[in-house]
């Protein structure tokens, strides 16, 4: 069958990805940083979607042990900007899922998350960009880029976990 | 202090105490405008931001756009990005490379040396009415260049950047000796984290000393920092006050007690070979280690370029409770090696998302919510007056967690607004 009309597999990659929302949404952070894989990119570019990330500065340029240090530091109960902790929602939609290569696919989704913080309400448009691999018990996050569509201008504090 | 009135600063900055209002008040934000930000140098970018004839790259000076261009002819310009015509922008792109810019409203042209160059359908105008030089576009009055670090000044006369740099000066040449060709590059693009509050929460943070052990206990203590131990009530290193606003944070007696080459960037010497070599090469061996011992400056220059160590930041004022802190990597130009950790290092603590930003910038946009509740009207600035004293070079200097910056601030900020 082919992997654009194999509905299971949409099926499975939607539930993994309406998972990660929900844990990112929620604030549990051990559990979300378990769906990543050891080789993982977490990346939030600026500037545009397309700038190199080892030339140019991202938001978010993270590996594997630096997403390790980010959620220790909001574990420690002093990462300020996050306690308290913001309210989230995001929807996550338009799942795609664009190449499947032996264990891994790439997949691109839409996201649209609303922030309810102390300085305010903040809404943050999201293209999403996920390598996925499969792994014994299910998928996991090889790479997720989150290109934020107005990264090109100003944006406020980003301290969740987008 | 009713619209319209005239604000009397002396009454509301005092030697260790400031007021308030001067933190929200919309007249307070015009004031600044009219009497430091389109009066004084201002820093606006770098020579290496428009490395090629023809580059521009959008810039500014507080709310107004700035485009640095390199002009067809290989000379810096700070032009204004107005229509001489009917005012509209006459480049909507943060950057770019072109020798010519047209207004897209009525196809007016211009020289990227500001002359205009050409009228749509001409025979519309009498001749005595395209005076040409009249209709150039304008520019920042004043623009000077030190050591490629470009500042702009919309006063026609007043002091010399150089004279407004004063003891400043010392810090831009030790970030420049730092590089193995004795250059920087601005280069890999700037994060832009908009934050709610004043400008100046984060013109006296910058050189707050006493804040780190709290703000950034928490990334601190997951990456083992040493960090932490410069800003503690044992630390060696100094808060300095230049005069003219300018103010660092000192680190070096702390480093040079530690006399380790790189221990300022948390590595070691042989981790960066390249680096190194070019460093001996550039500067002799003696000389590189002791350069790579002292390491960067943490230096904040008033009104709005802070160097600190591995990052410039540059502050944009939008209005009393509104300001963009634009970051970016410092690199070093012919130094791969440490470009590449000092890019990292930046990404990973600065901007929106930053290990240390985020929680500084919440600081700042918790004190400008609390800037308007009534009491106490007065804030403090007292820590440190009983041992503050004079360096070799008669700066006052006093303990890393003194509040010795923030005075100089305050004393140079009442002398440009006190009428």
């Amino acid at each position: 069958m082919n992997f654009q009309t194999d509905t299971s597999l949409h099926r499975e990659v939607e539930a993994f990805l309406f998972r990660e929302a929900r844990l990112q949404d929620t604030h549990q952070y051990d559990a979300w940083e378990q769906l990543w894989t050891e080789d993982a990119i977490y990346w939030v570019p600026a500037n545009g979607l397309d700038g190199d990330p080892d030339q140019v500065m991202s938001v978010i340029y993270d590996n594997r042990s630096r997403i390790g240090i980010r959620i220790a530091q909001l574990n420690t109960g002093r990462r300020h900007t996050q306690e308290p902790r913001s309210n989230l929602v995001r929807i996550v939609s338009n799942v795609e899922i664009v190449s499947v290569e032996g264990d891994e696919m790439s997949v691109h989704s839409n996201s649209l998350v609303y922030e309810d913080s102390l300085r305010g309400e903040t809404i943050w448009a999201c293209r999403n960009e996920f390598r996925l691999r499969r792994a014994e018990d299910g998928l996991r996050m090889v790479k997720k880029k989150v290109g934020l569509v107005n990264n090109h201008k100003p944006i406020n504090t980003l301290s969740f976990l987008i | 202090m009713s619209k319209g009135q005239e604000i009397d600063y002396q009454s509301l900055v005092e030697p260790a105490r400031i007021h308030s209002s001067l933190y929200h008040d919309q007249q307070v934000f015009q004031d600044e405008m009219e009497r430091i930000w389109y009066r004084t140098w201002v820093y606006v970018g770098h020579e290496s931001e428009v490395p090629r004839r023809n580059d521009f790259v959008t810039k500014s000076i507080g709310p107004t756009p700035v485009l640095l261009v390199r002009d067809r002819n290989d000379e810096l310009r700070l032009l204004l990005n107005k229509c001489t015509h009917r005012g509209n922008q006459i480049c909507a792109a943060a950057k770019g490379n072109q020798a010519t810019f047209t207004c897209p409203y009525h196809a007016w042209t211009f020289s990227n040396t500001g002359e205009v160059t050409g009228l749509a359908f001409p025979e519309g105008y009498r001749n005595d009415q395209t005076d040409k030089q009249s209709l150039n576009l304008s520019s920042v009055p004043r623009m000077a260049n030190y050591r490629g670090f470009i500042f702009g000044s919309f006063a026609e006369d007043g002091p010399s950047l150089e004279e407004h740099l004063g003891g400043a000066k010392a810090s831009l040449d030790q970030l420049v000796e730092n590089s193995p060709t004795g250059e920087i590059e601005i280069s890999t693009g700037f994060l832009q984290h908009k934050t709610h509050a004043n400008w100046k929460f984060m013109l006296e943070n910058e050189t707050d000393g006493y804040h780190p052990g709290f703000v950034h206990s928490s990334v601190f203590q997951v990456t083992n920092s040493k960090i932490g131990a410069l800003y503690g009530p044992k630390s060696t290193a100094l808060a300095r006050d230049f005069g003219n606003g300018h103010t660092e944070i000192d680190l070096r007696p702390e480093f040079r007690r530690r006399d380790t080459p790189m221990s300022w960037f948390g590595t070691t010497a042989d981790r960066l070979p390249e680096y190194t070599a070019a460093m001996q090469a550039m500067h002799g061996a003696e000389k590189a280690r002791q350069i790579m011992v002292d390491g960067t400056p943490h230096i904040m220059i008033f009104p709005n370029l802070f160097i600190a160590e591995i990052q410039m930041f540059v502050l944009q004022p939008l209005s009393a409770n509104l300001t963009v802190q634009h970051v970016t990597a410092l690199q070093f130009k012919g130094a791969p090696d440490i470009n590449r950790r000092l890019r990292q290092q930046t990404m990973g603590s600065v901007g929106p998302a930053g290990f240390l930003l985020a929680d500084d910038t919440e600081m700042y946009e918790r004190n400008q919510q609390a800037a308007e509740i009534r009491q106490p009207e007065w804030l403090t600035l007292t820590r440190g007056l009983q041992r503050e004293k004079q360096d070799e070079n008669g700066f006052r200097v006093g303990h890393v967690t003194d509040e010795v910056p923030q005075r100089g601030i305050w004393k140079h900020y009442l002398k440009q607004m006190a009428v």
